[in-house]
C-alpha cells in the first residue's frame, strides 16, 4: 500500500482542465519526480453558433501548462459516456422535481471510473486530480481527508468513491491553500496562473442556468401560493426552483421576504411562504439512498458523524441508521433548514470523509414532508 | 525505445537535399524576384527554373504554375476562385463526401454563399463512381472538385475516367493531388484536369510552399490581392528558398518513385502479415493497391482514443481520422462515408503512413509494438 518505487517509475495520469488548480497539480507532480501524463477530458460539446468551443480554449491553455511542465498531454473524448450517466440524470431529476448534483455524479462516473479505467490501459499507476482533498494511509486502508483549505474543500463532491478507487488516486493541491496554489502557478509561471476560476456546472458555464434548462426540458408555468391555498403569483416552471430560495419570486408587499417552501409536481403549484426561517423550512431527519462508503471495513448499524447537506456548509451533528435495504436514516440534532431532495448528505468522522448518499425524503416529527419534491 | 513515424501522410521530415538547396538559397538567393537590378533577375532566375521543374512534373507549361502557401491555399483558390469566375454561368458544384477539409469546408462556405453543392458518396472501398458524377452533372454546374487519392484511406479515384466525361461538359475540373504527389505519376492531359493542388511537406519538401496548376485558359478569380506576382493571379513576395526546396524535392521523389512504390507496398504486406500471423482480430479499410504509402486498418476491440496514446508512448508515431477542435478525436468523415455513422471502424481506424528513411527493421520492430498494444486491449 505505501509507495516504495523511485517517483520516477510511478505513473501519474492527471486530469486537467486548463485551470489553475490542475495545472499546479500536474506541475507539483512533475516536480516529484513522478512520470506525468497531461490529459484534457472532453465532456460536453458547448460549440456555439459562431463555432466557438470554450473546450477549445480550455485545451490550448492544458497544451501551453503542459509544454512549459514538460510532459505529455492528450485529450480524450466522453461527451457520450457523460450524456449518458450524467446529463441524462440530471434532467430526469429535474423532472421529478428534485435538485440534482451533477458534479457528484460526474466524478462517480466519468472522473473516477471511465477516466480511470483509460488511465489505467496508459498503463498508469495513480490518477490524479486538482481537487482540494486528501487522502492518506491509516489503518490499513486509504481514508479520504477533507481539503486542508476549509473554504475549498470538495470532499462534498467526491462523497461517492470507494476504497477501490482511492487506493488509485492523488490529490497533489489538498494540502494547499487556494492562494498558495496560485501563488505556486505564479511563481512557475504556467500560462493559467491568472485564469479565473470556473464557475457552476460544467456543461452550464457561465449561461444562464433557467435559459440553458429549458432548452431541454419543457417549462409549465403555473401558480405560486400559501399552504393557506391564497395565490400570490406565476411562477415559470417548478424546475426553476429549489428550497429556500429568496431571489426571483417577484412577491413585493409588507413584512418579511418569501422564500420557496415546496413544490406540488400534481398541481403544479409552487408553495412560497414568508420568512427566512418559515416553520416549513424546517426538518429534523431525512432519508438517504445509494449510500457509498470511502472504507471497505464494516460499519456498525448506527453511528454518529457530523454531516454536510449541501456545499460548504458547515458540518451538523446526526445519527446514522444503516437500514437493511441500504438506504440511510439520518436524524439531525438540531433542525435543519432547506433539505433538499436530489442534493447529496456527505458525513464525515473528524477530518475523514465517510461517504454519502441522496437525499430522498425529508422528515420532520417522524412524517415525510409531501411538499418539498 | 526508439521512435518510428509513421505519419508521412501528415507531413514529412525534409529531405537532406532539400535542406542543402533551401540552405544555399538562404545564404545567397536573397534579391526580390521583382525587382528589376541583378539581385532581382538573379532570384527571378532561379524560381523560373523551380517553375518549370514543377510544371514538368505533370506536364504542364510553367506559366500554368501558380505557387501557394500550400496545399489548403492552392484548394481554396481553386474553389472560391472558379466561383467567383464563373457564378454568372451556374452555382452548382460537385464534390465527393471523402475530400479534404480544405476542399469540403471550401465548399461549405460557398453553400453560405448561395451556391449549390452535390457531395458524391463512395463506396465501401473509398472510391467514387464515375456514374454518379455522371447523374449529378447539371446545365449549371460550374465546378467538379474531386482528390486524386484520398488521405486517409488511400483510395485512389477515377480521374482520368471523369475527365474523359467532363470533356463533354463546360464544368472546370479541379483535383487535389496533394497526398497523390510524388507517388502516383501525374499527366495533367491525361488526366483531363484543369486544376489540380499539391503541396511540399508530403514529399519532403518544407510546409509553406504548393502550387495550383491551372490550364491555360481556366477562368479562376484571385483570392489574394496586392502586387503582380504569379501573373497577377496570387500576390506576394516569392519564397525563393522554399520554392528551390519544393522543386528539389520533386526531383528526389520522382527519381526515387519507381523504387519507393516498391518498398512502401511491401512495408503494406510486412505489416499485413504480421497481424495475421499474430492472429489479431484486423481489417483493412479500402483497397489494399490505393497509393502505396497509406494503410488504414481497424482493430476490432480497440479503442482509437487510448489505442492512439497508447502507441504514442511505444514510440509508435502514426494518426487516425481528423482532430477535433478540442485535442480529441472526432469520427473520420472518409470512415463515415465508407462505412456508415454507426459503423465498429469509427472507433477502432488507425492510419501508418510510409515515408523516405524507413527500413524494413522498422516497419517490423513497429508492426510487433503494434501487435503487443492490440492484444493488451483485446485480452
Amino acid at each position: 500500500m505505501k509507495e516504495t518505487r523511485d517517483p520516477s517509475q510511478i505513473r501519474v495520469v492527471i486530469g486537467m482542465s486548463g485551470g489553475v488548480d490542475s495545472s499546479v497539480a500536474a506541475y507539483l507532480l512533475k516536480q516529484q519526480g513522478y512520470d506525468v501524463i497531461g490529459i484534457f477530458m472532453k465532456n460536453w460539446d458547448d460549440t456555439d453558433e459562431n463555432g466557438v468551443c470554450t473546450a477549445t480554449e480550455d485545451y490550448e491553455d492544458v497544451i501551453a501548462v503542459c509544454n512549459q511542465i514538460g510532459i505529455p498531454y492528450y485529450a480524450v473524448n466522453f461527451e457520450k459516456q457523460y450524456w449518458d450517466k450524467v446529463f441524462s440524470y440530471f434532467l430526469e431529476e429535474y423532472k421529478a422535481g428534485r435538485t440534482p448534483n451533477p458534479d457528484v455524479m460526474c466524478n462517480k462516473e466519468i472522473k473516477f471510473k471511465a477516466f480511470l479505467e483509460h488511465a489505467m490501459a496508459l498503463g498508469a499507476d495513480y490518477l490524479a486530480t486538482g481537487h482540494y482533498a486528501q487522502v492518506e494511509v491509516r489503518d490499513g486502508e486509504v481514508k479520504m481527508l477533507r481539503g486542508n483549505d476549509e473554504n475549498k474543500d470538495q470532499t462534498y463532491f467526491l462523497n461517492q468513491l470507494t476504497q477501490a478507487q482511492l487506493e488509485k488516486v492523488m490529490f497533489p493541491i489538498g494540502h494547499l491553500p487556494k492562494p498558495e496554489v496560485r501563488k505556486i502557478a505564479e511563481e512557475a509561471g504556467l500560462a493559467t496562473a491568472k485564469k479565473k476560476d470556473s464557475t457552476g456546472i460544467c456543461f452550464i458555464g457561465e449561461r444562464n442556468f433557467k435559459e440553458f434548462l429549458s432548452e431541454y426540458l419543457p417549462a409549465q408555468p403555473g401558480n405560486m401560493e400559501t399552504f393557506d391555498g391564497e395565490v400570490k403569483g406565476t411562477h415559470d416552471g417548478l424546475m426553476y426552483y429549489t428550497l429556500g430560495q429568496r431571489h426571483g419570486l417577484g412577491i413585493g408587499g409588507d413584512g418579511e421576504p418569501w422564500f420557496v417552501l415546496g413544490k406540488d409536481l400534481e398541481r403544479n403549484v409552487l408553495y412560497v411562504g414568508q420568512g427566512f426561517h418559515h416553520d416549513k423550512l424546517y426538518s429534523d431527519a431525512l432519508t438517504a439512498v445509494k449510500m457509498s462508503f470511502t472504507s471497505d471495513q464494516p460499519k456498525p448499524e448506527k453511528f454518529s458523524a457530523t454531516a454536510k447537506f449541501r456545499y460548504r456548509q458547515t458540518d451538523s451533528p446526526v445519527e446514522v441508521e444503516m437500514r437493511a435495504d441500504g438506504t440511510a436514516l439520518i436524524t439531525f440534532a438540531e433542525p435543519q433548514r432547506a433539505i433538499t431532495p436530489g442534493q447529496a448528505v456527505v458525513l464525515y468522522d473528524g477530518d475523514v470523509c465517510l461517504g454519502g448518499g441522496t437525499i430522498d425524503e425529508v422528515i420532520k416529527n417522524n412524517e415525510k414532508l409531501t411538499y418539498v419534491g | 525505445m526508439t521512435a518510428i513515424y509513421l505519419d508521412h501522410a501528415a507531413t514529412t521530415p525534409m529531405a537532406k537535399e532539400v535542406i542543402l538547396a533551401m540552405t544555399e538559397a538562404m545564404t545567397h538567393v536573397y534579391g526580390n524576384a521583382s525587382s528589376i537590378h541583378t539581385s532581382g533577375r538573379a532570384a527571378r532566375k532561379e524560381l523560373d527554373a523551380a517553375r518549370a521543374a514543377l510544371a514538368s512534373s505533370i506536364q504542364a507549361s510553367p506559366n500554368e504554375i501558380i505557387f501557394t502557401s500550400g496545399g489548403t491555399e492552392a484548394d481554396n483558390m481553386a474553389i472560391f476562385g472558379t466561383a467567383e469566375a464563373r457564378a454568372t454561368e451556374g452555382k452548382h458544384i460537385i464534390t465527393t463526401q471523402i475530400e479534404h477539409h480544405a476542399v469540403l469546408h471550401a465548399c461549405q462556405q460557398l453553400e453560405k454563399q448561395g451556391f449549390d453543392v452535390t457531395y458524391l458518396p463512395v463506396d465501401a472501398q473509398g472510391v467514387v463512381s464515375v456514374e454518379d458524377v455522371k447523374n449529378a452533372l447539371r446545365d449549371d454546374t460550374i465546378l467538379v472538385t474531386i482528390m486524386y487519392g484520398n488521405n486517409e484511406v488511400g483510395s485512389i479515384q477515377p480521374i482520368a475516367e471523369i475527365g474523359a466525361l467532363l470533356q463533354e461538359h463546360p464544368a472546370t475540373f479541379h483535383t487535389d493531388a496533394v497526398q497523390a504527389y510524388g507517388m502516383e505519376e501525374l499527366d495533367v492531359n491525361a488526366l483531363g484536369v484543369d486544376l489540380l493542388s499539391v503541396s511540399a511537406h508530403k514529399i519532403n519538401g518544407p510546409k509553406g510552399i504548393g502550387f495550383l496548376y491551372q490550364r491555360q485558359g481556366t477562368k479562376l478569380g484571385n483570392l489574394l490581392f496586392g502586387g503582380s506576382q504569379e501573373k497577377k493571379r496570387r500576390a506576394g513576395t516569392e519564397n525563393i528558398p522554399a520554392a528551390l526546396g519544393f522543386a528539389k524535392a520533386v526531383e528526389v521523389a520522382t527519381q526515387n518513385r519507381t523504387e519507393n512504390r516498391k518498398k512502401y507496398n511491401s512495408f503494406k504486406e510486412i505489416l499485413i502479415k504480421q497481424f495475421d500471423e499474430a492472429k489479431i482480430s484486423y481489417k483493412v479499410n479500402g483497397v489494399r493497391n490505393g497509393l502505396p504509402h497509406v494503410l488504414n486498418v481497424s482493430f476490432a476491440g480497440t479503442d482509437v482514443e487510448s489505442f492512439l496514446i497508447n502507441l504514442d508512448m511505444a514510440g509508435v508515431y502514426v494518426s487516425s481520422g481528423s482532430a477535433c477542435t478540442a485535442g480529441s478525436i472526432d469520427p473520420s468523415h472518409v470512415l463515415v462515408a465508407m462505412f456508415g455513422e454507426e459503423a465498429a471502424e469509427l472507433r477502432s481506424s488507425v492510419r501508418f503512413s510510409f515515408g523516405q528513411g524507413l527500413t524494413e527493421a522498422d516497419i517490423l520492430e513497429a508492426g510487433k509494438r503494434t501487435v503487443a498494444i492490440v492484444q493488451r486491449f483485446v485480452k
